[in-house]
């Protein structure tokens, strides 16, 4: 992220904030714009197969991910695009692959729900849930044994603290001592169930504390909150002093995938939340100290501009090559060596 | 060659791997204390506890930890203990492991090997017995190994562990104090390439893992009654050796599927089935398949007998395929 530098309006340091809080409404808005792209393409037919949409989320990536350096590792879920374009992938590319087309992040072989970006650390969304957590625990033993001072992130959603890899994932890191930030990016809902009627106890800092493993709970939806937290824990396990766990309270404020209409959900709860959205938080915050409204207008615009620019093209370009199905399956006995179509 | 045990061949290895790349690594459950059969013994010792790793109990975090780790440019050799145990972990290879390379558009490499012991052995039952390399040789993405001999047991694992694919290294429990000459060199096998463990005329018996040493004793036993057999050791599953194979079917003209694992859907299906479909007007008679019954493994010998094929068994089968039962 840039830090400020302009002018001796206010004390520097809180000038140097709300540079840095303008810088990531920026991300947000990108991240925002992003998903409406996507929401776009799947209604047109362009964007193919389940789409999970992280709005009402943005926070939570951009406070987090802007604090990581691009040699960081950073494992995601299922709705993952948000943490993606924050570690700093290319939305172009992100777009091309969420049409399955030529050019895309993993050359359309893996769709929004498997998005990675392996040259900025994105080692992955990962279709199954909690299935990201050894993942990162073990990725942080390569970094350990390999004698780096990179961290680790893993964001996982509430619903993810129900399965067994996520008990056994803090245990070991907590055991090794290694440099993993869990993000519990709790939105509330677990596809159409509200987590809290699934959910023994009182939930992921709770379970993190059982084990011993720092936990701190905040609002996800305050992005100098989150932004302020996420450096002081980088900090800390860069230094050696991990596991972490953050829980951050957030709100899903569309369907479960760009699909679902959640009309399982009480009338009125979402339009509610709106009001907590992050970047109408953040907005006021940037207009509080002075930031004026054209100027974050402008930032919003230059971020819809961008992604609807990405769909456009990602729609004007063509598949990935058929033939790509049967690269990368493995070296050693790979399919194209026994099975062609002719026989 | 000095004579060297199936198990020793494969801490030879590891430790050889280990000593040539700093870093490759195991981890699991008791390793430092050299694992349930003792095959990491010393090891720890040598090498430290970061890279022969004591994990807790949470077998999907240990095959999840490998893959990760993996990903991340090490070499980690996992330790399941029992293959059964390695179906707390099956997401962790079949969706993770076996998949990312493909899924994220070749951006990575999984190169992990999993060392699964499988087969039945002393009363263990039906949580400790299973033998399960055809759900692994299904899943794209996966190589599995299945050595037979010390020497094989140590060049296969040296190759799995230089591998860029994840690889199912499944050593059989009977073989761990097997004695055989040692390898000749300290090459890597190579992937995919069967042997004939015995040259023989009048039908091919594919095999592989122990079942091996149950198809030599009925060749031996049937060479005696002047049915002249031959034996081929697969070694590795995926990729098999096809060539291999129907050199030797289109020479014998008659060829017997066995493994110790459930015949029904068995590997042994695909290799049957292989052989029908490229050789069926050469054959002199049907394919056959050996295989256990479909039933659970179970603890009192009287029943375990049931579910191993012995020499015998494959004497009948041959018979059966001769035309001559
Ligand atoms: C192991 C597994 N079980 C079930 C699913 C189906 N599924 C996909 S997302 C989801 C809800 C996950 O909730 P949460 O972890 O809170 O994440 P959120 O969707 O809220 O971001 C479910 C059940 C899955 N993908 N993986």
């Amino acid at each position: 992220m840039t830090d400020g530098q302009d002018g001796a309006v206010t004390a520097a340091a809180s000038n140097r904030d709300i540079a840095r809080l303008t810088a990531l409404h920026g991300l947000m808005a990108r991240i925002r714009a992003f998903e409406r792209a996507a929401e776009t393409g799947q209604t047109r037919g362009s964007v193919l197969g389940a789409v999970h949409l992280s709005i009402g989320q943005e926070a939570v990536a951009a406070g987090v991910c802007a604090q990581l350096r691009r040699d960081d590792l950073l494992l995601s879920t299922h709705r993952g695009h948000g943490h993606t374009l924050a570690k700093g992938a290319d939305a172009r590319a992100m777009m091309l692959e969420l049409l399955g087309k030529a050019g895309g992040t993993s050359n359309g072989r893996g769709g929004s729900m498997h998005i990675a970006d392996f040259s900025v650390g994105m080692l992955g969304a990962n279709g199954v849930v909690s299935a990201n957590i050894p993942i990162a625990v073990g990725a942080a033993q390569a970094i350990r044994l390999k004698g780096g001072d990179q961290v680790v992130v893993c964001l996982f959603g509430d619903g993810a603290i129900n399965r067994g890899p996520f008990m056994e994932g803090l245990n070991w890191a907590k055991v090794f001592n290694l440099p993993v930030l869990f993000v519990c990016e709790d939105n509330g809902w677990s596809a159409t169930t509200r987590t809290s009627e699934l959910t023994a106890g009182d939930g992921a800092a709770a379970r993190a504390r059982s084990m011993d493993v720092t936990a701190i709970e905040i609002d996800g939806n305050d992005l100098a909150l989150v932004d302020e937290t996420a450096r002081e824990v980088v900090a800390r396990l860069r230094a050696g002093d991990g596991p972490i766990l953050i829980h951050a309270r957030t709100y899903r404020l569309l369907g479960h995938t760009a699909s679902d209409t959640a009309g399982y959900r009480p009338a009125g709860e979402a339009e509610g939340r709106w009001e907590g959205d992050p970047m109408r938080r953040n907005r006021a915050v940037l207009e509080a100290a002075g930031v004026g409204a054209h100027e974050i207008d402008a930032l919003e615009q230059a971020a819809t501009d961008e992604m609807t620019r990405a769909l456009d093209d990602a729609e004007a370009a063509p598949f990935a090559p058929a033939a790509l199905a049967f690269d990368d399956v493995q070296d050693a006995g790979a399919p194209t060596r026994f099975w062609t179509r002719e026989g | 060659m000095a004579d060297i045990t199936y198990l020793e061949a494969g801490r030879l290895a590891l430790a050889e791997e280990m000593d040539r790349d700093p870093l490759v690594w195991a981890l699991g459950e008791d390793l430092g204390r050299g694992g349930v059969f003792k095959q990491y013994d010393g090891l720890q010792a040598r090498f430290g506890a970061n890279r022969i790793v004591d994990t807790p109990i949470s077998e999907a975090t240990i095959m999840g930890a490998a893959v990760g780790a993996a990903m991340s440019g090490t070499r980690p050799v996992v330790e399941m203990r029992f293959s059964d145990f390695a179906l707390c972990a099956v997401d962790e290879l079949v969706n993770q492991a076996a998949k990312a390379r493909y899924m994220f558009g070749g951006q990575t490499r999984v190169p992990l090997v999993v060392r699964e012991p499988i087969g039945m052995w002393r009363s263990s039952a039906a949580q400790h017995s299973q033998s399960l390399e055809a759900w692994y040789a299904h899943i794209p993405g996966l190589v599995v190994t299945v050595p037979a001999t010390p020497a094989d047991n140590y060049a296969l694992l040296k190759a799995a562990i230089r591998s860029d694919d994840p690889v199912v290294h499944m050593e059989h429990k009977n073989l761990w104090a097997l004695k055989g000459p040692a390898a000749e060199t300290d090459a890597p096998a190579e992937f995919g390439r069967g042997v004939v463990r015995r040259k023989g005329s009048a039908i091919t018996i594919v095999t592989w893992s122990a079942a091996v040493w149950t198809a030599l004793d009925a060749a031996a036993a049937m060479g005696v009654e002047g049915i002249d057999i031959e034996v081929i050791d697969l070694r590795t599953l995926w990729p098999w050796d096809r060539e291999l194979v129907l050199e030797s079917v289109s020479r014998t003209r008659r060829a017997l599927v066995m493994h110790e694992a459930v015949q029904a859907g068995g590997f042994g299906a695909e290799i049957a089935a292989t052989i029908a479909e490229e050789l069926h007007h050469r054959l002199d008679g049907p394919v056959r398949r050996l295989g256990a019954p479909r039933a659970p493994v179970p603890y009192a010998p009287p029943m375990e007998e049931q579910l191993k094929i012995t020499a015998g068994d494959v004497c009948r089968a041959v018979k059966v395929a001769l035309g001559a039962a």
